[in-house]
């Protein structure tokens, strides 16, 4: 071998090398960040921190039983509010969405997917808070906005990959369109359909930005819509940038917890497209 | 499924397209012109085409689509609202400041005065500076798991990097300051300064809050979305570039930079230019790393503020409506600034595999 081709193979060998290394940092970085969480948190986790609400600062103990009860609400109403539109906007643009209409919907939805949460957080305020009050409804409109793009996006694509024959034949039956539309093409992408939901609230579950001034966050344990509410996430912001080493502790704990409940929901979206490939068709 | 009585329609031929089959359905029948009876029929008295009035004929198909149409509205008018909603509340600020508002370094909230420089300069320094970590890191990823790394490992790499984007803002954060700030504390820090403190870069007393710890955290959290828009760009790239290039005797590392990444440049910057749509944006973690002082300094190691934790900290507190509203317009900003970004970095993926629009599914 030549000189030239030498250092040509050692080129490609030493850049094969070194691009595995970034990627192993890139998996090394997670594994990091996930260890702390577990070694940081998990102590901290007994009965008392799920059933608990927050003491008074500088008294230790107490749990985060509203932050865990709130971001089960908040969360919820959200996916109450943005799921129907978001699928019905992704419904829209795999069956119509062909026009002119479709298109500035479609991009609608690219541009709000990178709109920063915080700006929609202002939005909200503006239309529930500004006129009324801080209220957890508020901060699950915020989320559900957040939500709507992306699930509207997932939703298309899921459809989209429906075959056609599917569609001809329940038409050539002599199916409407709309039925045709709601129980053999959705049906079939159901599973698509309810993974990108999963992750649409799994993404949502861990925002912070937008409830800062609209859910606001809650010392007390609160169920009611209409006042504020605290979340896992708020607190752990309150936690993690206030003195005391008992809100770091619980901040960790929280944090953990924060990143179960939203691994959790990944787990299932896994779970959930696998069942397609077992049942439909 | 059960036939309905009086259905009728196997002929072919009778509908333009496949699509247009759904225009005929159970309404049908009640019509008072068979339109497909005889040949003769095309010229029998049908005042409208004849597939307007299929297409009327079911009531159910006219709810479900103006059903789906009203809900896809939706976003359009919320983007719109949004924008006014902005625009209207920044209008005071937007007009007693004028242009300046953008380079002025005031930001007096006592005397109503106010000035976004040091934001904007934050913003934009923190976030280049995260590119400059993130995008190696990122095209490393990508260019092994698409190009490299033996089969097994692909799925398992690429998993492990998209659960990078599941950890919320809030624990990177959280991450940051107890555990990277600390770290850049004992171990980055003192040998950087013994190296390079002479430069305006590494200046200054470090206090742990910085420029530099914000840009960190923020590489990390785009990493994924970068890594995952490339991964779908390179292999959106054909197989025959490839071969081509290894069939004239190039190494596999000259095949994926010479013919693989050339040809998927567009889509590579738009990945990247994604990513700094992300980190612009990026709240909560930068927030409370960054130090949030009103500063345009040089120096990594000092503290520095960015848009977007402006209002993380100051909307709840903004006591005068000029404080308001100054802040509505630095949301303002921030809004626009992401839209333009995110649009040039979407018209640029969509270059690389039109139609397709590779990439839109990793968001």
């Amino acid at each position: 071998m030549t000189t030239r081709g030498l250092r040509r193979h050692l080129t490609s060998g030493f850049m094969t090398g070194l691009v595995a290394l970034l990627s192993f940092l890139a998996v090394v970085s997670l594994l990091l960040i996930l260890g702390d969480l577990v070694a940081k948190g998990a102590s901290s986790l007994d009965w008392n921190f799920f059933t608990q609400n927050p003491v008074p600062a500088g008294q230790s103990g107490g749990g985060v039983a509203n932050a865990i009860v709130g971001t089960l609400i908040i969360v919820g109403l959200a996916a109450l509010i943005g799921l129907p539109v978001g699928i019905g906007t992704g419904l829209y643009l795999a069956e119509y969405g062909s026009g002119r209409l479709g298109w500035v919907v479609r991009f609608v939805a690219d541009v709000m997917n990178g709109t920063p949460s915080i700006v929609i957080g202002i939005f909200a305020w503006t239309w529930l808070v500004r006129p009324w009050h801080f209220s957890a409804l508020a901060g699950a409109v915020s989320l559900a906005i957040l939500m709507v793009p992306m699930i509207a996006r997932t939703t298309e694509e899921m459809v989209r990959l429906v075959p056609h024959s599917l569609r001809e034949a329940a038409l050539a039956l002599g199916y409407p369109r709309w039925r045709t539309s709601l129980r053999i093409v959705a049906r079939t992408a159901l599973a698509g359909i309810v993974t990108g939901c999963l992750v649409g609230v799994a993404r949502i579950a861990g925002e912070t930005a937008p409830l800062l001034f609209t859910a606001l966050g809650n010392l007390n344990f609160s169920t009611s819509i209409l006042q504020p509410m605290q979340t896992l996430s708020l607190q752990i912001f309150t936690y993690a940038t206030g003195p005391f080493d008992e809100w770091h502790r619980l901040a960790w704990a929280a944090a953990l917890v924060l990143m179960g409940l939203v691994l959790l929901l990944g787990v299932a979206a896994r779970w959930a497209i696998r069942q397609r490939d077992g049942t439909a068709r | 499924m059960r036939l309905r009585g009086g259905f009728f329609l196997s002929m072919p031929g009778c509908y333009r397209s496949v699509t247009d089959v759904a225009y005929v359905s159970r309404g049908m029948t009640t019509l008072p012109i068979d339109p497909l009876a005889t040949p003769g029929a095309v010229d029998a008295p049908a005042p409208r085409p004849r597939w307007r009035t299929l297409r009327g004929a079911n009531v159910g198909d006219r709810l479900y689509r103006g059903a789906l149409t009203a809900l896809a509205v939706v976003l359009p008018l919320l983007l719109l609202t949004l924008l006014a909603e902005l625009v209207v509340s920044a209008w005071p600020a937007i007009k007693q400041f004028g242009l300046p508002f953008v380079w002025s370094s005031v930001w007096d909230p006592v005397a109503g005065v106010f000035g976004a420089a040091p934001m904007i300069f934050g913003t934009l320094a923190s976030s280049l500076l995260a590119l400059c970590i993130a995008v190696p890191l990122a095209l490393g990823v990508a260019i092994y798991i698409s190009e490299f790394a033996p089969k097994w490992i692909r799925q398992p790499i690429a998993f492990l990097v998209e659960l990078l984007a599941a950890i919320p803002s809030v624990v990177y954060g959280l991450w940051g300051v107890f555990v990277l700030i600390p770290f850049l504390r004992t171990w980055v820090v003192p040998p950087l300064r013994a190296t390079l403190g002479w430069t305006p870069l590494f200046s200054g007393v470090f206090y742990g809050s910085s420029l530099l710890a914000g840009a960190i955290i923020l590489a990390i959290m785009i990493v994924p979305y970068i890594a995952a828009v490339a991964r779908e760009v390179l292999l959106a790239v054909p197989a025959s570039q490839r071969e081509a290039a290894l069939g004239m005797g190039a190494t596999r590392w000259e095949a994926v930079w010479t013919a693989v990444v050339p040809y998927g440049r567009a889509g590579l910057i738009g990945a990247v230019i994604l990513g700094l749509g992300r980190a612009l944006g990026e709240t909560m973690a930068v927030t409370m790393v960054i130090g949030n002082r009103h500063d345009i300094g040089l120096s990594v190691l000092q503290p520095a503020y960015t848009m977007a934790a402006a209002l993380a900290n100051e909307f709840s507190e903004a006591t005068t409506d000029i404080y308001l509203s100054a802040l509505f317009e630095v949301g303002l900003i921030l809004f626009v600034v992401t839209v333009v970004v995110n649009a040039l970095a979407r018209v640029l993926i969509w270059q690389v595999a039109r139609g397709t629009a590779v990439g839109s599914r990793a968001l």
